[in-house]
C-alpha cells in the first residue's frame, strides 16, 4: 500500500504536539520514499482527534474500541501489529515519550522491524534508512542506519521536528480492531499527580541551577548562599534529585519543571537533552562547566570554562562587596 | 486459621524472588572531552574510566531490595570481555548472589538487538520471577533492551519504573510519564520491568566488599552454551556509521580569566540587565 503510519498520542483528549512532530519526520520520510503519511488513532472515542490530524497527513486510520481507551501496551501492541501485516507500511513513526520508549522495542522484535529511536533527524538515502540522534549524554551526534527489512520503526525526540499542515486535508479511514481477548497480563491501575513539597522554582525571576559537578550535597549550601545573594531559588538537574539530595519538585526538565526566569545560571550541569527541554526560555542563561564541549554551551548566552568551586566562591565575594556586606 | 490459609491471606511472607539483573559497563563521559577515534564510528576509548551503566546501577539496587524484603536471590549478568568483569564485581559486592558474564567475541555488544537475543537467551537457561535492567545507558541511550527481552521471553514488561511493589504473587510498577506523573500498571510475573534512575538510593561499595567480591565466581558462557549460533546473532539490526561532535551554532560568549575576573565580569553584567 506505501505508507508512512505515525501513532498519534493523546492526552486530556488533545493530541500531543510530540505527534504533530512526529508527523513532520514522517512527513520528510514520506516524500522522499513516495509514499502517503497517514495518523494512526486509537482510543476508546476519539474522531475529534482523527478530525484535528486530518489537516496533517493523507489519511487518519482510526481504531476505535473501549479497551484503548487508555494506554495498555499489550492492547495497543496487539492493535498496530494486526494493521501493521494488513497494510504493511514502510515506516513506523513514534514519539520518543513514555509511550514510546514502551511500546516500540516489543513491536520491533514481533515484526522484525529495525528500531532507530530518539531521532533527531531521518533521511531515506539509496533505499535505506538513516537517523540522527545523540549519544554520551549528547556530547556527540550519531548517523544510525538500519539494515534493509520490510519495515522499519522510528521514535523521534520532542522538540526535534517543526510540524506543518498537509496541503488537502486527510481521508480518515475506520479499521476494525482484532480480537483483543485472551489474558491481560498487564492492567493499568491509574495515574498518579507529582507531589509538591514548598519551593515554586517556576515562579522564580532567578534560578541558581545544580548538577552533577556539585560533587557532593555537602556542597549544596554553597549554591544556596548564591541564590540567596542573587534574591533566587536553587534548582537542579535530574541526578541530584535521583541521589536525594533536593525534592522532585526542584527539578527541571522533561520530567521535571519547565521553567523562564530572567536569570538562570548552571553550575556543573552538562545539559542534557531532557535538562535543555526545561530551561531552554530563560532570558538569561549563564553557564559554568569544566568540559568546553558540554552540551549546555550551545544553549547558554555566557559561558566559564572552569571549577564551579572557584567561579561560585569568587561570585559570592564579589556580590558581597557591592552589596557592602563583609 | 490454618497455615495454608494465612499463605493465601499473606502470600508476601512466604514469596521467594529470584531476579535476574542485566547490567552494562560503559564509560564515564560525564567530565570528560569526548573525542572521536580513527574509524570514525567509535569514541577514543584510551584513558577512559569504565563502571557501570547508572540505570543498570539503580536496577540492581531494586533488585536487592526486593529480595531483602521477600527472600530469593539476585543474579547479575552482563556481555562482554574481561572487562566486564569489574562491573559483575561489583554487584557482588553490593550484595548480588550470583554473576554471570555472556563472553563471546562474535557478539556485536552495539546493537541492542543482538543484545537482548543474548540475554533473553541467556534468561531461559535460569529460573527467574523477574528480570530488571535500566532504562537505558549512559552511552548510547537507546532505551531498547528490556522491552526487546521480554518480547524475545514473551512476558509482560513495564518500563521507566520509578516504584516496585509486590503484592499477592503480583508486581505493582509506577512508571514515571512526562512532568513527574507516574502511572500504576500491576504484571503476572514473571515479568520484565526497566528501572528509571533515583527509583532509590544507591548503596556505596565497600572497599572490603570488592576485596571480597574478588574471590567470588563469575560464570563465563559462550554463544553454544546459550544454544544460539553466530548467524543468529551477527548481522546488527542498527548500527552506528558515523559519530561526529554536533554541528551547532552557538550564541555562546565565554567569559574568561582569573575566577576573581570572572566573577566581575558576571557581576557587572547582572547589574546592567537589572538583575543586581
Amino acid at each position: 500500500m506505501g505508507e508512512v503510519v505515525v501513532l498519534a498520542e493523546q492526552r486530556g483528549g488533545e493530541v500531543r504536539e510530540i505527534t504533530l512532530e512526529a508527523l513532520a519526520a514522517g512527513r520528510k520520510l514520506a516524500d522522499k520514499m513516495g509514499l502517503n503519511l497517514a495518523a494512526l488513532v486509537l482510543g476508546s472515542v476519539v474522531e475529534k482527534l482523527a478530525e484535528q490530524l486530518s489537516e496533517y497527513c493523507d489519511t487518519v486510520l482510526l481504531t476505535e474500541d473501549e479497551r484503548l481507551a487508555q494506554y495498555n501496551s499489550e492492547n495497543y501492541q496487539r492493535v498496530i501489529s494486526h494493521i501493521v501485516r494488513e497494510r504493511s507500511p514502510r515506516v513506523l513513526v513514534m514519539g520518543h515519550t513514555s509511550l514510546g520508549i514502551d511500546l516500540a522495542p516489543r513491536l520491533a522484535v514481533e515484526l522484525g522491524f529495525p528500531l532507530i529511536t530518539d531521532c533527531i533527524d531521518v533521511e531515506f538515502l539509496d533505499g535505506r534508512l538513516y537517523a540522527t540522534r545523540q549519544m554520551y549524554g549528547g556530547k556527540l551526534n550519531a548517523r544510525v542506519s538500519a539494515r534493509e527489512a520490510d519495515g522499519y520503526i522510528l521514535t523521534v525526540r520532542p522538540g526535534s521536528f517543526h510540524p506543518s499542515k498537509a496541503a488537502g486535508k486527510g481521508v480518515v479511514v475506520r479499521l476494525a480492531p482484532p480480537e483483543l481477548g485472551g489474558e491481560a497480563r498487564k492492567r493499568v491501575k491509574g495515574l498518579v499527580a507529582p507531589t509538591e513539597s514548598g519551593v515554586s522554582i517556576e515562579s522564580a525571576d532567578i534560578i541558581v541551577a545544580i548538577g552533577r559537578g556539585i560533587g557532593e550535597k555537602t556542597n549544596i549550601p554553597l549554591a544556596e548562599e548564591l541564590a540567596k545573594l542573587l534574591g533566587g531559588v536553587v534548582a537542579c538537574s535530574r541526578p541530584i534529585v535521583d541521589k536525594g539530595w533536593l525534592p522532585p519538585d526542584r527539578q527541571v526538565g522533561s520530567s521535571g519543571k519547565t521553567v523562564k526566569p530572567k536569570l538562570y545560571m548552571a553550575l556543573g550541569i552538562s545539559g542534557a537533552f531532557q535538562h535543555i527541554m526545561g530551561m531552554m526560555n530563560s532570558q538569561l542563561i549563564i553557564a559554568v562547566n569544566k568540559d568546553p564541549n558540554a552540551p549546555i554551551f550551545n544553549i547558554a548566552h555566557y559561558g566559564v570554562v572552569d571549577d564551579l568551586f572557584k567561579i561560585i566562591p569568587a561570585l559570592i565575594k564579589k556580590i558581597k562587596e557591592i552589596k557592602g556586606m563583609k | 486459621m490454618g497455615l495454608s490459609a494465612r499463605i493465601v491471606a499473606v502470600p508476601g511472607l512466604w514469596l521467594a524472588l529470584d531476579i535476574i539483573v542485566c547490567v552494562k559497563y560503559v564509560p564515564d563521559v560525564s567530565s570528560t572531552e569526548l573525542k572521536v577515534d580513527s574509524s570514525g564510528r567509535d569514541i577514543e576509548r584510551r584513558g577512559l574510566n569504565y563502571d557501570i551503566n547508572e540505570w543498570d546501577d539503580y536496577a540492581l539496587e531494586a533488585a536487592l531490595m526486593l529480595r531483602d524484603k521477600h527472600g530469593g536471590s539476585v543474579t547479575a549478568v552482563s556481555i562482554g570481555g574481561e572487562e566486564a568483569d569489574r562491573v559483575l564485581r561489583r554487584c557482588l559486592a553490593k550484595g548480588a548472589d550470583k554473576a554471570v558474564r555472556i563472553g563471546d567475541t562474535r557478539l556485536n555488544v552495539n546493537d541492542p538487538f543482538t543484545v537482548a537475543k543474548v540475554l533473553s537467551a541467556a534468561a531461559r537457561k535460569m529460573s527467574f520471577d523477574l528480570i530488571l535492567t535500566g532504562v537505558q545507558a549512559n552511552d548510547d541511550g537507546y532505551a531498547i533492551t528490556g522491552p526487546a527481552i521480554a518480547q524475545h521471553l514473551n512476558l509482560p514488561h513495564a518500563t521507566l519504573a520509578k516504584k516496585i511493589e509486590i503484592v499477592d504473587g503480583r508486581v505493582i510498577v509506577n512508571r514515571e510519564l512526562e512532568g513527574g506523573v507516574e502511572e500504576i500498571v500491576e504484571l503476572d510475573m514473571p515479568a520484565v520491568i526497566t528501572v528509571q534512575s533515583g527509583i532509590v538510593e544507591l548503596r556505596y561499595v565497600s572497599v572490603l566488599g570488592i576485596r571480597m567480591a574478588m574471590r567470588r565466581e563469575i560464570k563465563v558462557m559462550s554463544l553454544d552454551d546459550l544454544g544460539l549460533s553466530s548467524e543468529e546473532v551477527g548481522e546488527p539490526w542498527i548500527r552506528v556509521e558515523e559519530l561526529y561532535a554536533p554541528r551547532v551554532e552557538r550564541r555562546v560568549e565565554f567569559v574568561g580569566g582569573s575566577p576573581e575576573e570572572v566573577a566581575t565580569k558576571i557581576v557587572e553584567l547582572l547589574k546592567r540587565r537589572g538583575l543586581l
